[in-house]
Parts: structure tokens; C-alpha cells; sequence
């Protein structure tokens, strides 16, 4: 198979679209699943301690 | 600060020096008739210099376990100074080539004083040395904060800092003897791009190897964007660089890319360079400053993690905007320009959960110049993003390209968005990092935040009245069919505004160094350990409540 602009043309309408459009679902459904919330939610809040030392 | 290197590192440090000095020579002695020489020279003279400062502390002794129970700051605290000091050299080069316009006179005929030498000193000045320092400080330090760890190694974060201002030394210098590959943000020699390289891995193990002795489960959103940065950069800089130099001991190189590929890749290149560099790694500096400062967390990190792979994979495409109506294929024009339209979608999430957060806090930005900073920031981040967006339009392009609005568009983000939200984060860092309770004048840090929104407006003013006119002015026929003004007509008009434009610059000068002072006068203050404040001060060690660590 030659590695024309042809070829590139049609990987990239084909396989291309496709995993960018299943990445996109991917972190949509990881982003919103339910019980990520909680993770979430601590590590937005976990930033704002004032401890100030690496945990050993 | 050697003596906080153990012995290993020293002699490690010792050991690199050395050999930088060799390749510094080597490149003195072969390219002695070349510009590289020059380079040769300069390297040499750093290194020794580097190798003598590692001398005088090589038997110091071994610094003591405690500093293990501490996050690594020093290089932060350096990079932070190396910051403000690049842009104060990258903005006053900015108000002198501002000035060349208005009063071509001012280059005195010096060969190296010429617009075409000192614009790249502006503009590598100001993204690589200002926002590169400032990126890799803050990087250091958000790290080491979300991860509940302290960097892996005392060597590598110095490498990484010196050696990318080495490669910032060397940019600067060979652009004031003509040496340039002619590309936009990627002008510095084949040479340079390969010291890079390397200091660019290093950095990119650094962060990963950090994040993999973590002791908070859960990456922090602000170190996804800081590692987009570095990972794409690194591939952005390698492809686009790709070129063969005419010889070893000659500046010159050839790249590897040629007509409308060349064209395609720099641009490609450029635009992901305003992505990664100039939004992503600034991103992760407001995703951990802006709700520190504020004391509220972020608005919705759900929207968060949508908007970072949306900037991460839509940015990628919109390269090919930079070349409507050229000889690149229109579909490839027409991909660009529809990526770039699609993007304001995660752009706007971002700047929005930005000030979402800050939605029930806005006494606080009232009160606070630096928190101002950051809301500032965001604002700019959100008008840049749309202006962005509605130039990619093929059509609009036809009336905006080549002209002065673009000039204005980029400082609108660049003053606006990456100048402002650096500002307010360095506001915020250097009270924690050199443990003071304060920056040593509230009032210079409001001082600064008028004369930077001063200069931002009256040059962005400038340049949207001056691009809208120039481009009207090139595409207005009389009754014969042919141009109604010839270009000279153009450059006349355009007078006023670059006397404009400079002035506003000039604000934005004056207030770095205000910045600057105030700066220098925190790190003088007495620090204050007092029992009443807890801000960022050790505290008795607690049981966190998140999962705990297993060790």
C-alpha cells in the first residue's frame, strides 16, 4: 500500500472521524458518570487545604 | 543553593557543565568564522561560569534528611525572578519596535537594530523568557502542591530551568546577528532546537516521574493542562524544526519542508503554539491559582475535564486558518476555519467555570488587585477566544489578514489572557513561596493591575481602529476598477495609531517594573511567622480525609 494523499485521505474520513467522535462519547460518559461526582468533588476541594508538606 | 544539592548531585552537576563547556568550545573552534561561534562562545562563558558556582560549594556538606519533609521550591522562587526579568528585557523591546513604526528613525543605522532583528527578541522575549519562565516556576510548584509530593530529584528541575534559559541566551542573541530560520515563534538555529529537545524531555520525565511518586490519588485538573503543554510542545518543536544544516560549524540549516508544506507544518506549528504554550500551560496556572486565591474551588471540574480534551483535540486542527486564500487546498482551509469555530465551544467553557467560580466572591475581587488579575485574565481569555473564532472565518480573513487586527487579537490574548493571569498567580506565589504573610504593597499591586488594563486597551484600541482601516483602505476601488489608495496611503494612516500603540505598550511596561519592585521589596520583607496567620505556613501533620495513602 502506498502512503499517498489518497490513502491518507480515507484514513482519516474513516478511522479518523471515528476516534475522535469515540474519545469525545468517552470523556462525555467519564465525565458525567455518576460516581465520579464524589472523586471529583474531593479533588477540587482537596487543593485549598493549607497544608503545606509533601505526605509521607 | 548548591549546598542543597546532595554530593551526587553536585558532582552529577559538575559533570554536565563540563561537558557543555566542551561542546561550547567545539563549537567556538569550528564555527569560528560563523555566527555559531558567537553561540560557541556564550556557552562556554555559562557553563564555566556554572561549573566555578558548583566549585565553591562541592564539599559543603551533605544537606540535611529534613529537606525531604519539604516541597522543592528554590528552583520556583529563581524561575519566578528569571521571569519578571525576561519580560521587563521582552516588553521594553516590545515599546522599542512599537516606536520603530511610528519613527522608523529610531533603529540609529544599526544592522542589529533593525524591525526585523528585534521584533523575534520581542516576541521570544516575552512568550519564551517571560511565559516559559513563569510556566515552568508555577509548573514546579502546582505539581508538587496537587500531587502531596516533593520533585523527583534536586538536579533535573535546575536543568530543566538553566538549560531552557540558555536556549531562551541563545535565541535572543543570534536573532541580533541575523541568525533565523525565518519561521514565526521557531526562529532559533538547528543547534538551539536540539539543546531544547533535550532540556524539553528532561522536563517532560521530571513532571512524570513527580506524578508517579504521588501521594494524592487523583491528578489535579490544573496538571493536565501543565503536561498538554509540555507533551505537545515537544512534538510541535520536533516536527517543525526538522532540517539539515549546511554544515557543523555553520548556523544555517535548511529545513526539511518545503512550499505549501513548509508552510502547512510552520503554521501547524504556530497555532498550536499559541494552543499549548500560550492557553493550555496558562489554563493550569488559573485552574490552581484562581480558586486558591479565591478560597472557593472551582465551579464545575466535570466541565473542567470536558473542556480540556475539547481545547486538546479541536486546537490541533485549526492551524491551516493562518492561510486562507494561499495555495494551500481549500478543504485544508475550510478544516481549519470550522475547527476554529468549533473551539470557542471548550474556550468559552473554560473561561466561563473561571468565573463561575468567582460568582459569589466578587467582595474579594473588589478588594484584591491579584484575584482582580485573574478575573481580568479570564474576561480576556473569553474575548480573545470569540475574536479568534470570528477572524478564522475565511471571509472575515479576506478583510483582517495582513493587517493590524491580527497584531491586536494576539496582544489581546497575550496582554489580556497570558500577561494578566501570570501576573495574578506571581502575586499569589511569591508571598508562599518565600513565606511572607503579604506582597510588601497592596497599593503597587492595584497600581499595576490599572496601568496593565490601561496599556491593554489603549493597544488593542489601536490596532482594531488601524487593521480595520488598512484592510478597508487595500480592498477600496474607484469607478475605474482600480485601487483607490496606493499602499504608502495605508502606512500614512496608520501613524496615529502606532503612536497609540506604543503609548499603551509603554503603560505595560511600567507596570512590570512596579511589578518588579514590589517583588524585589517582598523578598526583603522580615518573614512573618506569626502564629495568627496559617496561610500556606507548615502546619502539624493531619490525617487527611481523602483516601488515605497506603505508605
Amino acid at each position: 500500500m502506498s502512503l499517498d494523499h489518497e490513502t491518507l485521505v480515507a484514513f482519516s474520513k474513516s478511522w479518523g472521524l471515528f476516534y475522535l467522535i469515540a474519545l469525545a462519547i468517552g470523556v462525555v460518559i467519564y465525565a458525567l458518570w455518576p460516581a465520579n461526582l464524589s472523586k471529583f468533588h474531593v479533588a477540587k476541594q482537596s487543593i485549598l487545604d493549607e497544608d503545606d508538606k509533601p505526605w509521607t | 543553593m548548591v549546598a542543597q544539592l546532595t554530593s551526587g548531585e553536585r558532582q552529577l552537576a559538575l559533570v554536565v557543565l563540563i561537558a557543555l563547556a566542551l561542546v561550547g568550545l567545539a563549537m567556538g573552534v569550528v564555527g569560528r568564522a560563523d555566527p555559531i561561534g558567537v553561540h560557541g562562545l556564550i556557552v562556554l562563558v555559562l557553563s564555566v561560569g556554572l561549573t566555578f558556582l558548583v566549585l565553591s560549594s562541592l564539599y559543603a556538606p551533605e544537606p540535611s534528611a529534613e529537606r525531604l519533609s519539604q516541597y522543592y521550591d528554590d528552583p520556583s522562587k529563581v524561575g519566578i525572578i528569571l521571569a519578571i526579568v525576561w519580560g521587563i528585557i521582552g516588553m521594553a523591546m516590545g515599546v522599542w519596535v512599537a516606536a520603530l513604526l511610528a519613527w522608523p528613525d529610531l533603529t540609529f543605522d544599526a544592522g542589529w537594530a533593525s524591525f526585523g532583528r528585534l521584533r523575534p527578541v520581542h516576541t521570544s522575549g516575552v512568550i519564551f523568557g517571560f511565559g516559559g519562565n513563569a510556566l515552568i516556576a508555577t509548573s514546579f510548584h502546582v505539581l508538587q502542591r496537587t500531587s502531596r509530593a516533593r520533585l523527583a530529584g534536586q538536579f533535573s528541575p535546575w536543568f530543566v530551568l538553566l538549560g531552557y534559559n540558555l536556549f531562551c541566551i541563545i535565541a535572543a542573541a543570534g536573532y541580533f546577528m541575523g541568525v533565523t530560520q525565518s519561521k514565526e515563534y521557531a526562529e532559533p538555529e538547528w543547534y538551539a532546537d536540539i539543546w531544547l529537545v533535550i532540556v524539553w524531555v528532561t522536563y517532560f520525565l521530571l513532571y512524570i516521574r513527580t506524578l508517579a511518586r504521588r501521594k494524592e490519588p487523583h491528578i489535579y485538573v490544573a496538571n493536565w493542562y501543565y503536561m498538554a503543554f509540555i507533551l505537545v510542545v515537544a512534538v510541535l518543536h520536533i516536527v517543525n524544526n526538522l532540517a539539515v544544516p549546511v554544515s557543523l560549524g555553520h548556523a544555517k540549516s535548511y529545513s526539511a519542508f518545503s512550499g505549501v508544506q513548509d508552510a502547512m507544518t510552520q503554521w501547524w506549528y504556530g497555532h498550536n503554539a499559541v494552543a499549548f504554550f500560550l492557553t493550555a500551560g496558562f489554563l493550569g496556572m488559573m485552574y490552581y491559582y484562581l480558586p486558591k486565591r479565591a478560597g472557593r474551588p472551582i465551579f464545575s471540574y466535570r466541565l473542567s475535564i470536558i473542556s480540556f480534551w475539547g481545547i486538546t483535540f479541536m486546537y490541533m486542527w485549526a492551524g491551516s486558518h493562518h492561510l486562507h486564500y494561499t495555495a494551500l487546498p481549500e478543504w485544508v482551509q475550510t478544516l481549519g476555519m470550522t475547527f476554529s469555530l468549533v473551539l470557542l465551544v471548550p474556550s468559552w467553557a473554560s473561561a466561563g467555570n473561571a468565573l463561575a467560580t468567582l460568582n459569589g466572591a466578587w467582595h474579594k475581587v473588589r478588594d484584591d488587585a491579584t484575584l482582580r488579575f485573574m478575573m481580568a485574565a479570564a474576561v480576556f481569555y473569553g474575548l480573545a477566544t470569540f475574536e479568534g473564532s470570528f477572524l478564522a472565518i475565511r471571509q472575515v480573513n479576506s478583510l483582517s489578514h495582513y493587517t493590524d487586527w491580527t497584531v491586536g487579537h494576539v496582544h489581546a490574548g497575550a496582554l489580556g489572557w497570558v500577561a494578566l493571569i501570570t501576573f495574578g498567580s506571581i502575586y499569589s506565589v511569591v508571598p508562599w513561596l518565600w513565606k511572607r504573610e503579604r506582597m510588601y504593597s497592596a497599593a503597587l499591586v492595584e497600581v499595576h493591575f490599572w496601568l496593565a488594563i490601561a496599556g491593554t486597551v489603549v493597544y488593542v484600541f489601536a490596532m482594531w481602529n488601524s487593521g480595520i482601516i488598512q484592510g478597508l483602505m487595500w480592498r477600496t476601488y474607484n469607478e475605474s476598477g482600480t485601487l483607490t489608495y496606493s499602499f504608502i496611503d495605508s502606512v500614512v494612516a496608520m501613524h496615529p495609531y502606532y503612536i497609540a500603540r506604543a503609548f499603551g505598550g509603554l503603560l505595560f511596561l511600567l507596570g512590570i517594573l512596579v511589578c518588579a519592585y514590589n517583588i524585589w521589596m517582598t523578598i526583603r520583607m522580615a518573614p512573618a511567622v506569626q502564629p495568627t496567620s496559617t496561610a500556606d505556613l507548615p502546619e502539624p501533620r493531619q490525617i487527611p480525609v481523602s483516601p488515605a495513602p497506603a505508605e
